[in-house]
C-alpha cells in the first residue's frame, strides 16, 4: 500500500499511524504464541526470562525440560500422547465419514428443510462447551461409556462433524453437477461414480475438515474433563492439571510441541484450501 | 385446444414420472443426511433434553418417603398432623435407617427450611428406642421440631415431583412457605452478579475484538495477495493452537514476574514492589479472551470485505467525498453484514466460555460456565447446574436463531 506521490501530508499521517495500529494488533495476536519458545528452553526451573537467557549465555538454554517431558518418571505425558492420539484418530474417521456423506445430502437441490437440519447439524459447535460436556456426560454414564475410550470417541465425534460439514458444504457449492450426471449417463453406479468423481474433487474439503475434526478432538478438554478417567487422561487434561497447579516449564516445552504442530497443520490446510480453489477453477 | 398430455418414452405421463424421479432424489438426499441426523438425535439433542428433564425433576424425595407424602395429602394444613401422618413418617425413617439412605433426603430437606439436617438425623439416632403406638408423642419427645407446624408445612412443600426452585434460585429467587416468589437474602446473592458478569464480559470482549478486527481486515483485504498471504498466518496461526497453549502464554505473560509486569516496572508506572494484580481477576480474562477470539471475528470481516470493490470508494471521492465521508457512506454500510457475523459468533463463543476464565479469571473473573462446572464436579448439585445449563443455553440458542435469521447458517465460514 505505497502512497501516490500527491498523497497530502495529513492523510500521510493517518497512513502511517493506520499502518502502526495494524502492526501492534497482529503483533497482539502472535506474539503471546512465541513468549513460549524460548522459556521451554530455559535451564532453570522458573517460568521467566533469566539474566543469562537476556545475555544469550549458552548455558542458561538447555534440554532438560523435554528430557522430563519424555523420560520423566512421573510424567503422564507418555499416556496422554497415546490416548490423544488413538481418540483423535478415530473420531476424525468417524466425523469425517458421517460429516461428508451429509454434507452431499445438504448440499442437494432436492433437500427438504435444509436449513433446519443444516442448524442442527452445525448446533454442536454453537451450544457451549459445558453444556455439551454435560449432557453428553449424562448421557454415556447412563450407558455405561463414561470413562472409555468409546465414550470420549463419540462425544468428540459429534463435535468434529460440524467442522466437517461446514468445509465440505462450501466445497460442494459450485460443484459442477453436469460431470456426475455425465457419468451416469454413462452407466456409472453412483458408488463409483462417488469414489471416482466426486470424492477427488471434493477431496481438498474433505482433508481440510478431517483436519479441522482432528485438532478439535486432540485440543479438546472440556468434554473429557467430564467424561475421562484416570486411564483416558490426554495432552489437554495434563495441561490443565498442571496448569491449575503452576507453571512448570514441562508444560512449556509440551506447548512449544504443540505450536509446532499447529504449524504444521495450519500449512497444510492453507495448500489444501488454494488446491481447492484450482480445482474448483475460483481465481482470486 | 385440446390439452393432450405429455407422455415420456414407456408411455407414463411426463408430470408424473418427473414427479416419481424428483421424489427418488429427495429420498437419497435425506438418506444421505440420515446416518448423522440420527447419530446427533440419539447422542446429543436426546441427552440435552435429558439435561432439561434432570434440572425440574424432583421425584427423589417423594420416593423416598412414600407412606408420609400420602398420609400429608388429607392434612388440612392449619393445626400439627394427626397421629397416621407421624406413624407414615415412623414407617419410611425406619426403612431409611435400615438401608442406611437417609442422607440424601437430609440435603434436600435442608435446602427447603434451615434446621431439618439435625431434625432427621437426631431423629433417626433415636429411632430404635421408638415404642409401638402414640408416635406423635414419641416425636414430640425426641425433637421439639416436629411440635412445630412449619416444619411439616415444608415438608408438604417438596411433594410436587416437578420442581422449578432450580431455576429460581439461578436467579437469585426462592419460594417462601406461602409459595410466593421472594428474593434470596442479600448476603446469598450471587448469580445475578455471575450473569451480568458473564454478559459483560462477552459484550465488552465483542466490542474489543471488533475495533481490533476492523483495521487489520480491512489491511488484509485490500493489501496484494503475495503480503496479505503472509500476514493472514498471523491470524490462522493462533486459530489453530490450542486453546490450553494460547490460555498458558497469557499466564506466563499476565503473572506478577512476568514480561508485562516488567515492562510496567521499566516504564516507572508502578514501583517493583507493588506489582499489579493483572491475572486472577476480570482484566485476566478480558485480555485472553480478546486475543483468542480475534480470529474468529478478522475471518468474517475479511471475507465481506473481500468482496467489496475497490472502485467504489474511489467512486465516492471522485464525486468529492473526503476519504472519510466514503468510508463512512459507503464502506461501512456495505461490512455490517461482515460485523454482525463476526460479532454474534464471538459473543456466542464468549457467553459460554470456561476454560480461560477458570485459569486466568480467578473469583472475580470466572463466568457463569465455571458455576455450572463448579456444580457439577465439586458441590455435585447435578439438578441445579442442569438449571443453569439450560438457562445457558436457552440464552445461546436465542443467538443462534437471530445468527441464523441474519446471517444465515450456511455462510459460516472457516478460514
Amino acid at each position: 500500500m505505497s502512497l501516490p506521490t500527491y498523497t497530502a501530508w495529513n492523510y500521510r499521517i493517518w497512513h502511517y499511524t493506520y499502518l502502526t495500529i495494524c502492526g501492534l494488533v497482529f503483533f497482539f495476536l502472535i506474539a503471546p504464541l512465541f513468549i513460549i519458545l524460548p522459556l521451554s528452553f530455559n535451564a532453570e526451573q522458573y517460568i521467566h526470562f533469566s539474566a543469562g537467557m537476556l545475555a544469550l549465555d549458552p548455558d542458561a538454554f538447555s534440554l532438560r525440560w523435554y528430557e522430563d517431558m519424555i523420560y520423566g518418571t512421573k510424567n503422564p505425558w507418555g499416556l496422554a500422547a497415546k490416548n490423544s492420539i488413538i481418540i483423535a484418530f478415530f473420531a476424525t474417521i468417524g466425523s469425517t465419514i458421517l460429516g461428508t456423506v451429509a454434507a452431499l445430502g445438504l448440499s442437494s437441490r432436492h433437500m427438504p428443510y435444509k436449513a433446519a437440519f443444516m442448524a442442527l447439524l452445525i448446533s454442536p459447535m454453537i451450544v457451549p462447551l459445558i453444556i455439551s460436556g454435560t449432557a453428553i456426560f449424562f448421557f454415556m454414564a447412563k450407558v455405561g461409556l463414561a470413562a472409555t475410550h468409546t465414550g470420549i470417541i463419540l462425544a468428540h465425534i459429534i463435535l468434529g462433524t460440524p467442522f466437517v460439514v461446514i468445509t465440505v458444504t462450501a466445497t460442494l457449492t459450485g460443484f459442477d453437477h453436469s460431470v456426475t450426471r455425465a457419468a451416469a449417463s454413462l452407466g456409472s453406479h453412483p458408488v463409483n461414480t462417488f469414489m471416482k468423481i466426486t470424492l477427488p474433487l471434493i477431496l481438498p474439503g474433505v482433508i481440510s475438515g478431517a483436519l479441522f475434526a482432528f485438532v478439535t478432538s486432540f485440543d479438546e478438554v472440556v468434554v473429557v474433563l467430564f467424561l475421562a478417567g484416570l486411564e483416558n487422561t490426554t495432552i489437554p487434561i495434563q495441561m490443565w492439571v498442571g496448569l491449575r497447579e503452576q507453571l512448570s516449564p514441562t508444560i512449556m516445552a509440551v506447548a512449544t510441541c504443540l505450536i509446532i504442530m499447529s504449524t504444521l497443520i495450519l500449512v497444510s490446510a492453507e495448500l489444501l484450501r488454494r488446491r481447492s480453489e484450482r480445482l474448483r477453477g475460483i481465481n482470486r | 385446444m385440446s390439452t393432450e398430455k405429455i407422455l415420456s418414452s414407456d408411455g407414463i405421463p411426463l408430470e408424473i414420472s418427473l414427479k416419481k424421479a424428483e421424489r427418488k432424489n429427495k429420498i437419497k438426499a435425506v438418506m444421505l443426511v440420515g446416518p448423522l441426523f440420527l447419530f446427533l438425535i440419539i447422542t446429543y439433542v436426546f441427552p440435552i433434553g435429558d439435561m432439561l428433564f434432570r434440572s425440574v425433576d424432583d421425584r427423589m424425595i417423594t420416593k423416598m418417603l412414600p407412606n408420609t407424602f400420602t398420609s400429608l395429602e388429607k392434612w388440612d394444613g392449619k393445626d400439627l398432623p394427626e397421629e397416621p401422618v407421624y406413624a407414615a413418617l415412623y414407617e419410611d425413617l425406619a426403612y431409611l435407617k435400615k438401608t442406611k439412605t437417609y442422607g440424601k433426603i437430609i440435603a434436600r430437606l435442608n435446602y427447603e427450611k434451615g434446621g431439618f439436617s439435625s431434625l432427621i438425623k437426631k431423629t433417626v439416632r433415636k429411632l430404635g428406642k421408638f415404642e409401638e403406638g402414640d408416635y406423635k408423642s414419641q416425636f414430640i419427645a425426641t425433637h421439639k421440631r416436629w411440635g412445630d407446624i412449619n416444619y411439616f408445612i415444608a415438608l408438604r412443600n417438596a411433594a410436587p415431583n416437578w420442581s422449578y426452585v432450580k431455576y429460581l434460585k439461578g436467579l437469585d429467587l426462592k419460594l417462601d412457605q406461602d409459595g410466593n416468589i421472594i428474593q434470596q437474602p442479600e448476603d446469598r446473592r450471587i448469580h445475578k452478579t455471575l450473569w451480568l458478569r458473564t454478559l459483560k464480559v462477552a459484550f465488552w470482549v465483542t466490542i474489543f475484538c471488533f475495533i481490533l478486527a476492523y483495521p487489520i481486515s480491512y489491511l488484509l483485504a485490500t493489501l496484494p495477495m503475495k503480503y496479505s498471504n503472509l500476514l493472514m498466518i498471523c491470524v490462522l496461526l493462533p486459530f489453530w493452537t490450542s486453546l490450553l497453549v494460547r490460555t498458558s502464554s497469557w499466564m506466563v505473560l499476565l503473572q506478577q514476574q512476568g514480561p508485562i509486569n516488567d515492562l510496567i516496572v521499566f516504564l516507572g508506572l508502578a514501583a517493583n514492589d507493588n506489582r499489579p494484580e493483572l491475572m486472577y481477576n476480570v482484566i485476566g480474562t478480558f485480555v485472553a479472551m480478546t486475543q483468542i477470539l480475534l480470529p474468529f471475528m478478522v475471518l468474517p470481516l475479511y471475507s465481506v470485505m473481500k468482496t467489496i470493490s475497490p472502485s467504489l470508494m474511489r467512486a465516492g471521492k471522485s464525486l468529492g467525498g473526503t476519504p472519510f465521508v466514503a468510508f463512512r457512506q459507503i464502506y461501512f454500510p456495505l461490512t455490517v453484514p461482515g460485523i454482525g457475523a463476526g460479532s454474534l459468533l464471538v459473543f456466542i463463543l464468549a457467553i459460554g466460555y470456561y476454560i480461560t476464565p477458570a485459569l486466568v479469571g480467578g473469583a472475580s473473573g470466572s463466568l457463569i460456565s465455571n458455576t455450572i462446572a463448579y456444580h457439577m464436579k465439586s458441590s455435585l448439585d447435578w439438578s441445579f447446574a442442569a438449571a443453569l445449563g439450560t438457562m445457558l443455553l436457552v440464552g445461546v440458542l436465542t443467538i443462534y436463531w437471530i445468527y441464523n435469521k441474519l446471517v444465515g447458517i450456511d455462510n459460516i465460514k472457516l478460514g
